[in-house]
């Protein structure tokens, strides 16, 4: 039981740095209408601008602030150099243009810090594990995570629900000529929307980064999941972003403890742990699948 | 100057006064770029640190990257073997690769010489007069830990590894030499970084001791997790995850850990005294692994070409199988299937002069063939 509370955590914990990513994702396909292949690498932006800091100065905290400036500053200079371009375009060449930038941005990155993987550890603070309540042994630091996307989730909501940037970010949502036309400063507004997303996918790739890898390539794989939340969430919403990423990060790590264990009940050990691996791995796919079937615009989708 | 001796040099033997030097062309196809990339970059640099030390101006290398992708490599071998003409393919990391590119290379007449992925397919059935693993058999490695575990008396053994074939292969090898109790067998996804549910059941199974097989960036992300959630357990695994190309990426974490490989910085031998000097000073690093397999795989081939010529397949074959050479492992020696026979030492990670590295501390298996060698029809 208390196992499973742990492992519970551990999919709330995974759920919300995912939401980081997928937030950013979301806001700018919603707003703009744009499909960013390249938010991945904005994650992986964040992680190595955080370990570089953090080698250079000895602080977790600066490399933690470095990792959000350089990926908000990354995201603004290809907003305005690359992305500004193309969303008048169709979604394949934006899609041809961000995976572009994917591959330039890697090996920009291999050419600044090397090809070998980078050191990036827990600060001593936050290091170690607490007793939780009712005797659950728990990582400090993974405890951090889910403070800071939980805080991070509110703030979302605050700065879409309650600001006049908020309520302009939902205006261009829903008729970006007419907003433009009201006199909103429209290419100003994208560009501090884009930078916001790629702020929130910088701090996710260096927190992620710390108790990860950091390496040319990471973010990929973390990108597929962040589509994965935004299509089961539904596209440009934050609150389908918060849901879809918590219901993926559940699926994921419950998928992966308890699908073994049923199948070994009628099945032989070895079998049953490699049936239950693959069927795992597929959890989240057959989750959106499933998803898509009963409400194919997502779970909160404006345009069904 | 050195390139108007290396021109006398080719003027010369055509003139045929040096019998021996027939130019040999080798296509290194390796992973550069991308997530793996750093492990290519060091079987490269292993390899080019050998042709460079030999100054065999008849040796020429053609090097090219894979991107870790099987379609790649397979288009990269068609270009080395139609268009580029080389006599000898080598430097693939990935097991997957490596069963996409040797077969056709091999059936073409061509030679393969494995700086690292050896999967069971190549050694048993599927072996070829043609094809020659330097590095070792995949399950060597796995095999050594279990052995490992074994004279240690662990008794129940926590086991994963990632679900893919060299992952079930690890899992496999293990156990074949493993005589305690499998307490758990995990199977993880490839490419997974998080681990935070499967050290709660690591944490939850009472075994008492840890195997794991997680290559590259899973295992420091592994590493570093396990190292926070402060589980008191011996931890032991292959090389690959505390292999000097990420053992500062992991950090303290590693330290103590114990890991089995065929060969390790500190091993005492001329040979590999001079390739660790040799490698620091040119490259401003520590070799790995990968590096000293690139470097033998090199000194093997100029081994060969010291007394076959490669037009004539067959006394080259013999040549490269008789395995002239110092290696940097000490013993080295092809068995049946031209896989290594060969001692695999278990390895210390430890913290010196702040920099980590390995040294080893026992000896899990000597002069360890594989187990394939029997399906092999040669």
């Amino acid at each position: 039981m208390l196992l499973l509370i742990e492992q519970l955590l551990n999919g709330l914990q995974s759920g919300l740095m995912l939401f980081l990513m997928a937030a950013g994702l979301t806001l700018v396909f919603g707003v703009m209408g744009l499909i960013n292949l390249a938010h991945g690498s904005l994650y992986m932006v964040g992680a190595f601008a955080c370990a570089g800091v953090a080698a250079a100065t000895g602080s977790f905290w600066l490399g933690l602030a470095a990792s959000i400036a350089a990926a908000a500053a990354a995201g603004a200079i290809v907003e305005v150099a690359v992305i500004r371009r193309l969303y008048a375009r169709d979604h394949l060449d934006q899609v041809l243009a961000t995976f572009a930038l994917i591959l330039i941005i890697s090996e920009g990155t291999r050419w600044l810090y090397g090809s070998f993987p980078l050191y990036l550890n827990v600060p001593p603070s936050l290091s170690g594990s607490v007793i939780l309540p009712g005797g659950i042994q728990y990582s400090l630091f993974r405890l951090a995570i889910i403070g800071v996307g939980l805080l991070v989730a509110v703030g979302l909501f605050l700065l879409i629900g309650k600001t006049r940037i908020g309520v302009q970010v939902r205006a261009g949502e829903a008729d970006r000529e007419m907003i433009a036309a009201l006199g909103v400063d429209i290419g100003r507004l994208y560009t501090l929307v884009f930078a916001l997303g790629a702020a929130l996918a910088g701090m996710a790739g260096a927190l992620v980064g710390t108790i990860q890898s950091v390496q040319v390539g990471m973010g990929e794989p973390v990108l597929i999941l962040a589509f994965v939340v935004i299509v089961i969430g539904g596209i440009g919403s934050i609150k389908g972003a918060l849901i879809g990423a918590l219901l993926v990060g559940l699926t994921d790590t419950m998928g992966r403890v308890l699908l073994p264990s049923v199948f070994d009940l009628f099945m032989e050990t070895s079998a049953a742990t490699s049936m239950g691996a693959a069927l795992a791995s597929m959890a989240i796919y057959i989750l959106m699948a499933l998803v898509l079937l009963v409400k194919p615009g997502g779970l909160f989708g404006a345009r069904a | 100057m050195t390139r108007y001796l290396t021109t006398t040099a080719l003027a010369l033997s055509m003139i045929g006064t040096a019998a021996m030097a027939e130019p040999v062309k080798v296509g290194m196809i390796t992973t550069l770029s991308g997530g793996g990339a750093s492990l290519g970059i060091d079987t490269r640099d292993g390899f080019m640190l050998a042709v460079e030390e030999a100054g065999n101006p008849e040796l020429e290398v053609v090097i090219e990257d894979d991107q870790q992708k099987p379609e790649v490599a397979v288009q990269l071998s068609d270009k080395m073997i139609q268009s580029e003409n080389a006599d000898v393919l080598t430097g693939i990391v990935w097991s997957n690769l490596a069963m996409a590119v040797v077969p056709g290379a091999t059936r073409q007449g061509k030679f393969y010489l494995s700086t690292n992925a050896a999967p069971s397919q190549l050694a048993g059935k599927g072996c070829h007069e043609n094809y020659f693993s330097v590095s070792y058999q995949n399950d060597n490695l796995h095999e050594a830990a279990g052995q490992y575990a074994t004279d240690e008396g662990y008794a129940r053994t926590f086991i994963m590894a990632p679900n893919y074939p060299a992952g079930q292969d690890s899992l496999s090898g293990f156990k074949r030499f493993y005589e305690g109790e499998v307490a758990s067998e995990v199977y993880t996804q490839l490419g997974q970084t998080d681990y935070a549910a499967e050290i709660a059941q690591i944490r939850d199974s009472g075994a008492d001791a840890l195997f794991f097989f997680l290559p590259g960036g899973m295992g420091i992300s592994f590493m570093k997790q396990w190292a926070e959630a402060g589980i008191d357990m011996p931890v032991v695994g292959p090389a690959f995850s505390f292999s000097q190309d990420i053992l500062p990426a992991i950090g303290e974490a590693a330290v103590g850990v114990k890991n089995t490989a065929q060969w390790s910085p500190d091993l005492d031998n001329e040979a590999n005294k001079a390739f660790v000097a040799g490698f620091e000073e040119k490259y401003d690093r520590l070799p790995s692994l990968y590096a000293a397999q690139g470097y033998d795989t090199a000194r093997l081939l100029l081994s060969a070409m010291e007394t076959a010529d490669v037009s004539d397949s067959d006394a080259f074959r013999e040549a490269i199988r008789a395995a002239e050479f110092d290696s940097v492992r000490g013993d080295f020696a092809f068995g049946p299937n031209q896989h290594p026979v060969q001692d695999i030492y278990v390895r210390e990670v430890i913290s010196e002069d702040g920099t980590l590295t390995n040294r080893i501390v026992a000896t899990a298996m000597e002069d360890r063939g594989d187990a394939y060698a029997e399906e092999c029809s040669m």
